[in-house]
């Protein structure tokens, strides 16, 4: 990892190398522009001036400017320009810098990126990773807050990919990295320095006492489609993915509720082997995600669960979600699908 | 690419008009250059300057409200920038024309005169702000005044404002689209696209660059292969200005020359205001990618107001007379931090209105 944010890593009280999700992705890039040559991490800001969340400080003065650069804030351009030079055989990092910029690179991660594939018969492929800092709680508004994932996941061709914790945001950028299909690598910017707990009144907990801040010096992968197992429970089973992770925790710790809970972590490719084991055992399944409701990825999972855990559900699947509105300036809390609904919908469905 | 280089002074420059099958992309900047201050009456200059002394108070009070965490999120500040709204706007016939811009809007809101308090209201979130507490200080509009907002996404509001200049020339109503938009913004695919379609229709459409010398964190040099953006129009036949955006007279002189020329029906126009912002990008930004001196430099020997200030003090206005003015203002400014901080925050339902036309 860089020196820069090497002064930074802590040691946890058990004297383990302890990373918030900022140095943990700084760690994985880091190692994959070391590792090999054809990674390649651009986008605005990233170079010189080490990126808007510090993901890539040092990066540039470490590896040299053809290896991380800036580009003009061009996001169309950025992602066709990464496509095209993963087809050639490198392996582009591209940075959005908000999830919420995206959008101008659509054309070129649907009809392109996601699609070349197919189209080519493998022939030529698209190994780029798009990282991207999304979701809200940090009074963005409108244009610096949205959780769009389910436009990716809805996209053919496309992987689609949340870390919640450092150890994860490491192992798992890693395994994108060197995956050779496209990868929409989401990053939940409000637990880049700790993890979230929803109860926004309170402090947030530094990632140091977390114990998934714990991160190994050098390489390792998590792979991708494999979804981690939170707490054990066997009241219900709770789906969640980023900041919602650790929200939904909270609230079952804060309840008493003993819930299995499942961090996705990756959404395409999906663990449904681990969802179907976990709802089949509880019976009972809520679901929660910070974006929209209405066509969410929330939905999806409420089909698979519904189609696949019929006749071993108690009661009906329930989804906990943003509403159907754009993200508001005010209301922040009102807004966000916080401990009170979440703690509102678990006990609907413990009573069923 | 050097300053020494501009179109002007090519060889092209010699030759008459009539041989110069370019010379309508660069007679604008020559008109500039023979007379670039616009000639303001005593009572415009103390006028401009007390409205580039409002922005300037206000947008100090926004950072003072920020750092109290009234103001959360983002919120980025004009200070450094007031010439270049105040020159603009004040060319405008506001029977007629509309405006669009950026995210970096306070300025643009308070050159129209729209009271300060409802401005700061959104900003603080409240539900008497502009927009309802709904759109912060990125996302502010004003119908009575055509202004067109406040836009987040970077570039984007650059196509709307054709739209806008072609519902101008749709309804034959003579108004024409300011459409503003940074130096960051101007590596935007879909800016090129409106341009094309201006000049290809003629639409009564300024398109200006304010150029801060920033895109965020990177400077032009790193992220613009043609730092002079008031030529980025050439390849569409749009004639460019090169405009010194820290004068609020040069602003204006150019924006008459500009307006004449799309109102004749000549199409559209590309200002570049050169000029600079004191404060980082947002809040957030600690501007560690430029040297204090520069900063300094600018604040020193190129402020707007300062600057405007002895041009006053040349033509009769004592230092008290000004002095009054800046109290004044600072109490205006104050009683809007206390109506923002006051005023309630929206209803719980209001998250549900004005998604769609209907009930949601």
């Amino acid at each position: 990892m860089s020196t820069q944010t090497k002064k930074k890593a802590e040691a946890g009280a058990d004297g383990e190398r302890r990373l918030n999700m900022i140095e943990a992705i700084n760690d994985a890039l880091d190692i994959m522009l070391e590792r090999d040559p054809d990674v390649i991490v651009m986008g605005e800001d990233v170079g010189y001036f080490g990126g808007v969340f510090r993901c890539t400080a040092g990066l540039q003065e470490k590896h040299g400017k053809t290896r991380v650069f800036d580009t003009p804030i061009s996001e169309c351009g950025i992602i066709g320009v990464a496509v095209g030079m993963g087809a050639y055989g490198l392996r582009p990092v591209p940075e959005i810098q908000f999830a919420d910029y995206i959008y101008p690179g659509l054309d070129q991660l649907i009809s392109e990126a996601a699609r070349l594939r197919y189209r080519s018969a493998t022939e030529y492929i698209a190994p780029l990773t798009v990282r991207s800092p999304f979701g809200g709680g940090i009074f963005g508004g409108q244009t610096h807050s949205q959780s769009p994932e389910a436009i990716f996941t809805h996209v053919s061709g496309l992987k689609t990919v949340i870390p919640s914790t450092p150890y994860d945001a490491k192992g798992l950028l890693i395994s994108c990295i060197e995956d050779n299909d496209p990868v929409i690598f989401f990053e939940p910017k409000r637990i880049y320095n700790g993890p979230f707990s929803g109860f926004y009144d309170k402090p947030v907990e530094p990632w140091k006492r977390h114990p998934q801040s714990e991160v190994p010096e050098g390489y390792y992968n998590i792979p991708l489609g494999q979804a981690r197992t939170v707490t054990e429970g066997e009241q219900l089973t709770v789906l969640a993915y980023g900041t919602m992770v650790h929200v939904a925790e909270a609230v079952c710790r804060q309840k008493g509720v003993e819930a299995h809970i499942l961090d996705l972590r990756t959404l395409v490719p999906l663990d449904i082997e681990a969802i179907e084991a976990s709802v089949e055992k509880t019976g009972r399944c809520l679901i929660v995600h910070e974006a929209t409701r209405t066509s969410g990825f929330g939905a999806e999972l409420s089909a698979l669960v519904t189609e696949r855990c019929f006749y071993h559900l108690e009661a009906p699947v329930e989804r906990v979600t943003g509403f159907d509105t754009p993200y508001p300036h005010s209301l922040e809390w009102a807004y966000f699908p916080g401990p009170v609904r979440i703690g509102e919908a678990i006990d609907k469905i413990l009573s069923e | 690419m050097a300053k020494s280089a501009k179109t002007r002074k090519s060889p092209a420059r010699k030759k008459a008009p009539a041989e110069d099958l370019d010379f309508v992309l660069h007679s604008l900047q020559e008109a500039h250059e023979k007379s670039p201050k616009y000639d303001a009456s005593d009572e415009e200059m103390l006028h401009f300057y007390e409205q580039m002394l409002l922005i300037r108070r206000f947008e100090e009070k926004a950072g003072q409200l920020y750092g109290l965490g009234l103001i959360g999120g983002f919120c980025h500040l004009y200070i450094g920038q007031e010439a270049v709204a105040i020159g603009l706007q004040s060319a405008l016939d506001n029977d007629r024309d509309s405006v669009i811009t950026g995210y970096r809007d306070h300025g643009h809101m308070l050159a129209y005169g729209i009271d300060p308090k409802v401005i700061m209201a959104e900003l603080t979130g409240r539900q008497a702000g502009i927009s309802k507490g709904k759109g912060g200080s990125m996302h502010m509009f004003s119908t009575e005044h055509k202004f067109y907002g406040g836009h987040g996404i970077v570039g984007a509001q650059v196509a709307l404002g054709g739209g806008l200049a072609l519902a101008h020339q749709y309804n034959e109503d003579g108004g024409l689209c300011l459409a503003y938009f940074g130096d960051g913004a101007a590596n935007q695919g879909q800016v090129y696209e409106t341009m094309n379609m201006a000049s290809l229709w003629q639409l009564p459409i300024v398109f200006v660059v304010e150029n801060n010398q920033y895109a965020m964190g990177t400077s032009t040099a790193r992220s613009s292969a043609e730092t002079e953006f008031y030529r980025r129009g050439t390849a569409f036949r749009i004639p460019g200005m090169d405009v010194n955006g820290m004068d609020v007279l040069e602003v204006r002189g150019a924006a008459e020359i500009a307006f004449r020329h799309v109102r004749e029906g000549n199409g559209p126009v590309l200002i570049e205001c050169n000029t600079y912002r004191y404060r980082g990008h947002s809040m957030s930004d600690p501007a560690k990618y430029r040297t204090r001196e520069e900063v300094q430099d600018y604040r020193d020997t190129k402020d707007p107001i300062e600057g405007l200030k002895k041009v006053l003090i040349e033509k009769g206005k004592s230092e008290d007379e000004l002095k009054a003015i800046d109290k004044d203002i600072r109490k205006t400014v104050s009683e809007a931090a206390d109506f923002a901080e006051n005023s309630p925050e929206p209803e719980p339902g209001e998250l549900y209105t004005d998604v769609l036309v209907g009930e949601y």
